[in-house]
């Protein structure tokens, strides 16, 4: 059995930056990812990304990853274990025990204070076709493209106009296929409107109120139907049209990925304003199970930005719990960092997800 | 608004965005105009204008409002745009050109000199456009900034270009 202070499931941005606000205060941190390089999605993030200059606006995804990595690499107290699969999570007194695969071996780890930043899963759609070869999520087309230079076909239909399928359309265009439409079941485009500005200008088609009712293909995808949908999403009949095409990438939202967080048996509640089901947790990130924390997508599908924040946010709490920090000095940090954090969450795009992280916050003060 | 439907502006849309300088500034010279429409957490745009011509202030999510006779149309600010929203017209180009400064992310570049197609805000080719400059700084982050000349009544319809 192996001990650390503090234990952090997933090395995106969330645990990242927890993990470097922690070591800085002195505490004594293993981060845990499943993949053979840290950074979660931000690798996949070639974008420049929106905010203020606190939160390196106008900084690509993956520089502000390899700015986070650098950070981590200074601390002597981290340590990050790649290839490493939390499989489960068991509860003794006041301690956390991780069970771990690591480099195919079973490892158990304990800690005082455990961190879940495991981040999403995509939603998908399921359509007659949806299981033909050329049907695929958003963040696989991403990893193909982004992370592996390959692509994975010429002819795209992007279902989703959230911010996530505007970019990925933007970054397919980029890597030179050709995105034949972009659909949209609601009235409107969900995503920034400068985002679908950028990609509407190089011609590609967004359809508004307009989804995917059917591919067809013989091994792999070779066209897609598309359907107009009235406000109660009925298919108006006769406004079928079909499109060729050799890939589907479906953009249609994340879920939190939090099957660690209900194996520790803390309480959830369904917030669709933050993707669905979310551990309640309270101004310190932590949830209604003493030392376990969440922070990033799993406490609420925002932004890489957001989960930066939240990530700092438990470092300094963690630290102050076991007593690195007094309480004064994580104040003033907890508070700098919360503000930072509540830029981010205004205007017509953050204020659903500023009432619900409210709300959560109270929740936990009566759980 | 076809903003929200289709993803780019009518000209009515456009010219209300405080973003956006006057007819009567866009005759006198090269100026920024700023397409920038919706209330988000973002203001990189304000802090590379170095003559302060971009305000947001202290609420992120405010629209960035332009002095216009405060810019000269030096185009610094355009790469800054994480959301690719800043473009820079001169309509004093010549009697009748006007020439437009975009950003451009797609490879390869277009040369110096090349002809390329002038494309509108939903990518239709409205007219034949030509390359001026290909800038390319490195702080502009791997965003180049193309200058193009077109006909002056594309001026303000002209925002994106296609390779021929
Ligand atoms: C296409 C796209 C574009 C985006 N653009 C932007 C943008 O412009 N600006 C912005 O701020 N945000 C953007 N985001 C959002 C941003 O990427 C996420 O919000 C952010 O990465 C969430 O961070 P995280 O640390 O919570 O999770 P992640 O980055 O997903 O990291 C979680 C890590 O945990 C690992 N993990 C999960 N479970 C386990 C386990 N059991 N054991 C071990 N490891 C595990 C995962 O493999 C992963 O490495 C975008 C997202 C997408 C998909
Ligand atoms: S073009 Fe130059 S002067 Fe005008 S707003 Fe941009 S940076 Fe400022
Ligand atoms: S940088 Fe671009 S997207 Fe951001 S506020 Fe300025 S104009 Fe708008």
């Amino acid at each position: 059995m192996r001990k650390t202070e503090f234990a952090i499931v997933g090395a995106g941005p969330a645990g990242l930056s927890a993990a470097i606000e922690a070591a800085r205060a002195g505490v004594k941190v293993v981060l845990a990812d499943e993949n053979q390089r840290p950074g979660g999605q931000l690798f996949k993030q070639i974008h420049k990304f929106f905010g203020s200059e606190a939160h390196h606006a106008g900084v690509r995804g993956i520089d502000i990853g390899t700015m986070l990595l650098q950070q981590v690499s200074q601390q002597k107290n981290v340590e990050i274990m790649l290839d490493s699969v939390v499989w489960g999570i068991f509860r003794a007194n006041t301690s956390h025990t991780l069970g771990v695969i690591h480099n195919s071996k079973n490892i158990h780890l304990k800690a005082r204070k455990v961190l879940l930043a495991t981040g999403a899963t995509e939603n998908v759609l399921a359509f007659p076709g949806w299981t033909l070869a050329g049907v695929m999520g958003a963040g696989a087309i991403q990893t193909l493209v982004n992370v592996h230079r390959v692509l994975p076909g010429k002819r795209v239909l992007m279902v989703g106009s959230g911010n996530v399928g505007l970019i990925v359309s933007y970054q397919l265009l980029q890597a030179g296929a050709e995105v034949v439409a972009i659909v949209e079941a609601l009235p409107k485009i969900g995503g920034y409107a400068v985002h679908a500005g950028k990609v509407a200008r190089t011609g590609v088609p967004i359809l508004t109120s307009t989804t995917v009712k059917e591919v067809h293909g013989k091994d792999k995808v070779e066209k897609a139907v598309l359907v107009q949908i009235d406000k109660n999403w009925q298919p108006l009949t006769g406004t079928e049209r079909e499109l060729e095409v050799d890939v589907v990438c479906l953009a249609c939202g994340l879920s939190p990925l939090a099957e660690l967080a209900w194996i520790t048996g803390c309480k959830f509640t369904d917030v669709p304003e933050l993707g669905g089901h979310v551990p309640i947790h309270n101004e310190n990130m932590e949830t209604t199970v003493p030392g376990i924390y969440v922070a990033g997508d799993l406490a609420g599908i925002e932004e890489a930005s957001t989960a930066i924040e939240e990530g700092r946010l438990v470092g300094i709490a963690v630290a102050e719990a076991l007593g690195y920090l007094a309480a004064g000095e994580a104040k003033d940090k907890k508070t700098e960092i919360s503000s930072r954090a509540e830029q981010l969450r205004e205007g017509p795009f953050g204020i659903a997800r500023k009432q619900a992280k409210e709300q959560l916050i109270c929740r936990s003060l009566s759980e | 608004m076809t903003l929200l439907k289709d993803g780019f502006f009518d000209p009515e849309e456009l010219e209300n965005l405080p973003g956006v300088p006057s007819k009567k500034r866009l005759i006198q010279g090269p100026v920024v105009v700023i397409e920038c429409a919706q209330e988000i957490p973002c203001n990189p745009c304000e802090e590379a204008c170095h003559k302060k011509a971009i305000q947001i202030g202290d609420s992120i999510i405010d629209l960035p409002i332009l002095d216009a006779d405060k810019c000269s149309g030096c185009g610094l600010c355009i790469a800054s745009c994480p959301g690719q929203a800043i473009f820079v017209v001169d309509t004093t180009y010549s009697d009748k050109e006007a020439a437009i400064q975009l950003p451009y992310e797609f490879l390869p570049y277009p040369e110096e000199e090349q002809l390329v197609n002038g494309l509108n805000r939903a990518g239709e080719k409205v007219c034949s456009a030509k390359v001026l400059k290909v800038l390319n700084h490195k702080k502009f982050d791997r965003t180049a900034v193309i200058t193009i000349v077109v006909p002056i009544q594309y001026a303000m319809e002209v925002r994106n270009i296609a390779l021929r």
